[in-house]
């Protein structure tokens, strides 16, 4: 988690300004102008995954600020008795299905979109760019009916389908600009050796896509990990749902079990914790890459 | 089986144009899977969406199925005083839900942006909302609100407030509390943006800038603020459409409760389709939400120059 997340650049140490003193230098601001908002939105940030904490760490009826004497057994129940051991298996299958599905395609468009010039390609552009302006919940009842059609319904196929295809066009997008970094004459000195066009890709463009790859693959996990609606309507089986649908039904109980809230919601946060730490470092130079320069 | 292709073509002669190396159909082989994919799930529903918009639908009332004209839309702009209900909140819910998320997302950008011990941890903590889900964020802030052993609670403890008050059940308190329950989430993804943006700033123009006396104020607003300009403008477009479009949090939060009170256009729409079956009608303001998102996606792309010879 403690990893630099971009290069810092290096400043240039000896400076003269630095013992006159009198002048300051950008980045000699007083040290409180620093420490002091970032501690109060640090606390912003800190105490709802405390609170969360709390209380599905301490017994159910404390009222307890400190998590202690600490008990397990909300996340016993909540695994168990409110079935998130099956929706979590459910979530995982669609999040990793939808990660491979969507960088494959993705790999695959942003490939031709980087090297080829074809006739519809620009219109192509166009509608990647529009669909980031089509929501999904939207489209809710037309998506309904054609997954009823296919007799897709209460399949997981069907959010996995859902989840790929509204996560395609960014990536693609993305996926296209980290091609286009990679210069074309290294494939071109492949093809003199004897590669044809797909061997030179894997061997050449690849490996040096990787942390993009990574970065978007990341993303289109935590999204179809974390996306609600799909899974609502187009899963009605109990054991077909999700981790947030499996949320939800815990906070529209009639009487909420905030124990068992806390502790779903701590199992839901894991795997994205697990991913963000482990993105982290491209997430920056991934967004500065692809997704505001264009 | 494409090397079986380039095994029974021999590798002697160099190819001298790329175009030889390349058949015409490839790039059309390669974008098919992504196209059929859009073309069925995207283009094929936003289709019938209008369609339907111009039908009376309703499976559970179907002896007045039919072609309906322009009935919805006439009762969309003249009679659905819901409509214009929620299209208010909704530009409320963005205006200060984007404003307010530029506004902390800049200044957060800024302050990590400087050196300082244990930078790498304080990004690491202050960017972590960004990954949580709407309705994980919903969960936490429900707990934070609760009545019984909320926020309040402790405060009432403190003797600020009285007990048994929740934030998000009184009509004077469930804006500003579900403002900032989706802050939370939101900050961070600004931030995060401004901070990508920010690391090219050239360090020259600054020592340049000190050098001819500026405050720090001024090379803020003639150096950083000119440079972030077109991030600036680019994320806070996608993200006033993406709040605007955004159920999940809202639905999980408030329900669009109470009395109505935090009801978006989409959750309205949602209503109308998933509970009350109005499919024609649902299309009908389904077709009024997208036109409305086209104008912001026309200005997105104007302003991102689409089109201009960018390689």
């Amino acid at each position: 988690m403690i990893t630099e997340i971009a290069p810092a650049p290096e400043r240039v140490e000896p400076r003269p300004a630095k013992s006159r003193g009198k002048r300051r230098a950008w980045d000699e601001v007083p040290r409180w102008h620093i420490y002091v908002p970032l501690s109060i939105y640090l606390l912003f940030t800190l105490i709802p995954f405390y609170w969360i904490l709390l209380f599905a760490l301490r017994p159910a009826g404390s009222t307890s600020l400190v998590p202690w004497p600490m008990t397990f057994d909300h996340f016993e129940k909540v695994w168990n008795e409110r079935a998130f051991g099956t929706y979590f298996q459910n979530s995982v299958l669609v999040g990793v299905a939808t990660l491979v599905m969507t960088t494959l395609v993705a790999l695959a468009g942003g490939y031709a979109l980087a090297r080829f010039d074809f006739r519809i390609k620009k219109a192509f552009m166009l509608a990647l760019l529009c669909t980031q302006f089509v929501p999904g919940a939207l489209l809710l009842v037309p998506l309904f009916e054609i997954f009823a059609n296919l007799r897709m319904i209460n399949s997981l196929a069907s959010v996995i389908i859902a989840e790929t295809v509204f996560q395609l066009p960014l990536s693609m997008i993305l996926i296209s600009g980290f091609i286009r970094n990679v210069p074309y004459s290294l494939e071109e000195a492949a093809w003199v050796d004897g590669c044809n066009r797909f061997t030179a890709f894997r061997i050449v463009v690849l490996p040096l896509l990787r942390p993009g790859l990574i970065a978007v693959g990341s993303f289109a996990f935590v999204h179809a990990w974390n996306h609600f609606l799909f899974a609502l309507m187009f899963l009605s089986d109990q054991s077909k749902q999700t981790i947030p649908v499996g949320l939800n039904t815990l906070m529209s109980a009639d009487s909420v079990d905030l124990g068992a809230l806390a502790a779903g919601g701590i199992i839901a946060a894991v795997p994205v914790v697990i991913v963000f730490a482990f993105i982290q470092k491209w997430l920056i130079t991934g967004f500065s890459a692809g997704a505001v320069k264009g | 089986m494409a090397q079986a292709a380039a095994v029974a073509k021999p590798p002697a002669p160099p190819r001298r144009r790329r175009a030889s190396a390349t058949p015409r159909r490839l790039p059309y082989l390669l974008i098919a899977p992504a196209a059929l994919l859009m073309l069925g799930f995207i283009a094929y529903p936003v289709l019938s969406v209008f369609y339907y918009s111009l039908q009376n639908f309703n499976p559970t009332k179907p002896w007045r199925n039919g072609y309906a004209g322009f009935d919805n839309f006439v009762q969309i702009f003249t009679k659905d005083t819901q409509f214009w209900d929620t299209l208010t909140f909704s530009a409320k819910w963005v205006i200060v839900e984007v404003g307010l998320q530029l506004l902390f997302g800049l200044a957060l950008a800024l302050i990590v942006n400087q050196t300082f011990v244990g930078r790498a941890l304080g990004r690491a903590l202050v960017f972590s909302p960004w990954a949580v889900s709407g309705v994980l964020t919903s969960a936490i802030w429900v707990l934070l609100y609760n009545s019984q052993t909320g926020i309040t609670r402790y405060l009432a403890d403190a003797g600020i407030g009285s007990y048994g008050t929740s934030w998000l059940s009184d009509t004077s308190t469930v804006f500003p509390a579900a403002i900032v329950a989706d802050l939370w989430r939101g900050v961070p993804f600004f931030a995060i943006l401004i901070l990508a943006d920010l690391q090219s700033v050239s360090k020259d123009l600054y020592e340049a800038a000190e050098v001819d006396g500026a405050s720090r104020l001024k090379q803020f607003w003639h150096i950083t603020l000119p440079h972030l300009k077109d991030a600036i403008v680019l994320s806070t477009l996608l993200r006033a459409v993406w709040e605007f479009n955004n159920v999940d949090l809202l639905y999980t939060l408030t329900g669009g409760g109470p009395a109505g009170e935090t009801t978006t256009l989409p959750l309205y729409i949602a209503n109308t389709s998933v509970d009350a079956h109005n499919f024609g009608y649902a299309s009908a303001l389904t077709t009024v939400a997208f036109v409305i998102l086209l104008f912001c996606s026309m200005v997105y792309l104007r302003l991102s120059k689409f089109g201009g010879d960018e390689k």
